[in-house]
């Protein structure tokens, strides 16, 4: 932790390289967010799920107006559990002794 | 309608609002419990706090009456509000947890070593708070007006009141327990009738909107009678302004400060998506339901109190009257509880402008700044027209993505970010989607391409404004602040490692350590 504090070469190397997995899981999530969420618009422009009546309204009703919750609470799980992993594994490297 | 059980449920949520908020009194006696809680809040505590806080008028009355009146690609509004907190909580969260300050301009100061940035970014916590106060109250009036025939400036100074009561008596703790009660509240508010609606329904022999003459327009969450490229761009912007627009609300923010440490505030952010989810499920349901059996509301433009009308419509009798009181109740809690939130963060930046900060000292500074920060705003709510309160909201939504969310990512992520840029990013956002917002207002709508451009400003405005900043950054390097590394250990290494995450500005609070 000592290279940390001092601001040596190796300290600033270990941070980057936190910064670089933590940024980088931030990314993946937002591509998945992107393209299951904000590739709907798209998926309900291309292939006409209109005409599927499920109860009282068409498909893309249930898709946006409650499927969408589940799947974004499952991506938010993974995240959680991945960056406690990230940050586990970079306070194992710097309390090295 | 029966005016005598919508009064009581008013005034007894009106009165369980003050009565916690007093509570909450005994408990905040320093500076530090009055701002933030002390930060000793717990998970569960924070993320209901949160939901309670953000679930506002325009969730719990807005989204039904845009679903009734618009149709499917409404549903977008309650998807994005949800989707804004995974945003958060990937780039965000724990950052800006153990970012240390206690306000958006407090985290600006930090990491740029400037005062001019500070003073751009309380400004605008300052306008966006504005934006999103002015429809609660407008709101607060209509239902007032509705259920028990009150002038409708009653419903606003009523609200008003009762938040600057509370914040003033006891700041943030109280909040704490005023906004996780409100939480529950709403969503029992809403589960219970919609129970006996949905069993009504199915007596009726279940009538789909299509039945009660619904367009394939409203139908379709493509929009096709506008032309598709234009529904396209609106709907893209909304999802624009919606996903980065909530890291950037002043009063979504705050919350975080909260929590004891980084990963506490991940594990709340999950928690709020979870919250957020079950609550989102019901709006759309009665926006619905609303399509059947109150089509007539879109022609009187009142259609935000959809939700307020199905009981009686669909049940009447005493039942009718109670489950409508419910929801009321439900209603009044969502005003309280984002106007205290709203009014909280913007009495926490006008508190610590200079003048206050010198003249008035931390405490009365705050409750000073929680008077003013609700005059202006209650003042537009009884002079100007009415806007429905989910666009309104989407406003500030806008404004927020187009300078916060840019500010809050390449703050935390890039260490390359200057003063001057994150001023010129700022300002460019600002008066970028605000200009639109206004001249938007002003022109009034005509659902051509300009309107839509105008009206939902987000798609373009927060790439200009991330470009402004990123620009001006490379090229005033000279400028950056030389303890930008410190920084970056302090915002991203994890608080069970002894490290040291002094900061030399003055307003960093080290965490103890931690075992």
């Amino acid at each position: 932790m000592q290279e940390i504090d001092e601001e040596t070469e190796i300290g600033e190397v270990y941070m980057r390289s936190l910064i670089r997995s933590q940024l980088r899981l931030a990314l993946i999530v937002s591509v998945v967010v992107a393209l299951l969420v904000g590739g709907l618009p798209i998926l309900f422009v291309l292939v006409d799920l209109d005409a599927l009546q499920v109860g009282p309204v068409p498909l893309p009703w249930w898709i946006l107006g409650a499927a969408v919750y589940p799947v974004l609470f499952v991506i938010g799980w993974v995240f959680v559990a991945a960056s406690e992993r990230n940050e586990r594994a970079f306070s194992d490297l710097v309390e090295r002794p | 309608m029966n005016t005598t059980y919508s009064a009581i449920a008013v005034a007894a949520v009106a009165l369980a609002t003050l009565g916690i908020g007093l509570f909450g009194l005994r408990f905040s006696r320093t500076t530090s419990d009055f701002f933030v809680a002390s930060r000793s809040v717990s998970p569960l505590w924070n993320s209901s706090a949160i939901g309670g806080e953000y679930l506002s008028a325009a969730s719990y009355l807005g989204i039904a009456g845009l679903i009734l009146t618009f149709g499917a690609d409404m549903v977008w509004f309650p998807v994005g509000w949800t989707a804004g907190y995974l945003v958060l909580l990937a780039f965000v969260a724990a950052p800006l947890r153990r970012s240390g300050a206690y306000t958006l301009p407090d985290f600006t100061q930090m990491r740029v070593q400037s005062t001019a940035a500070r003073g751009v970014a309380s400004m605008l916590v300052v306008v966006i708070g504005w934006l999103y106060l002015m429809p609660q109250f407008q709101g607060a009036g209509l239902v007032l007006h509705t259920v028990i025939g009150a002038p409708a400036w009653v419903g606003s100074v009523l609200v008003a009141v009762i938040v600057v009561i509370n914040v003033v008596s006891g700041g943030m703790r109280s909040i704490t327990f005023v906004q996780a009660f409100q939480y529950w509240l709403k969503l029992t508010a809403l589960l219970v009738p919609l129970v006996f609606l949905l069993h009504a329904w199915t007596e009726d022999g279940r009538p789909t909107p299509s039945d009660a003459g619904a367009s394939a327009a409203w139908l379709s969450p493509v929009a096709a009678d506008t032309g598709l490229g234009l529904s396209m761009y609106a709907t893209y912007s909304l999802i624009f302004a919606t996903f980065l627009g909530t890291m950037g609300l002043p009063h979504v923010v705050v919350r975080f400060y909260t929590n004891p440490d980084g990963r506490a505030a991940r594990r709340t952010t999950l928690l709020v998506l979870a919250l957020l989810g079950v609550f989102y499920l019901m709006p759309t349901a009665y926006g619905v339901i609303g399509r059947v059996y109150a089509g007539d509301l879109v022609d009187t433009g009142e259609t935000d109190i959809v939700v307020l009308e199905l009981p009686m419509r669909m049940i009447g009798g005493t039942l009718g009257e109670v489950l409508g009181a419910l929801l009321t109740a439900g209603a009044f809690a969502a005003f309280l509880s984002t106007s205290s939130g709203v009014t909280m963060s913007l009495a926490g930046v006008l508190a610590q402008g200079p003048l206050a900060r010198r003249v008035l000292g931390p405490v009365a500074g705050l409750r000073v700044g929680a008077a003013l920060g609700i005059l202006v705003p209650l003042g537009l709510a009884l002079v100007s027209g009415r806007i429905a309160v989910a666009s309104s909201v989407g406003f500030a939504f806008a404004v927020a993505a187009s300078t916060f969310c840019p500010l809050l990512v390449l703050g935390i992520w890039w260490p390359r970010l200057t003063a001057p840029g994150a001023i010129a990013g700022m300002l460019a956002g600002g008066f970028g989607a605000g200009g639109a917002v206004v001249a938007a207002i002003v022109r009034g709508s005509d659902e051509g391409w300009l309107d839509q451009l105008l009206s939902r400003p987000a798609a373009w405005s927060m790439p200009l404004a991330l470009a402004t900043m990123v620009l001006v950054s490379l090229a005033t390097q000279s400028r950056r602040p030389s303890n930008v590394r410190r920084t970056m250990v302090r915002l991203h290494s994890p608080e069970r490692l002894r490290l040291d995450r002094a900061d030399a500005d003055g307003i960093s609070r080290p965490d103890p350590p931690r075992g």
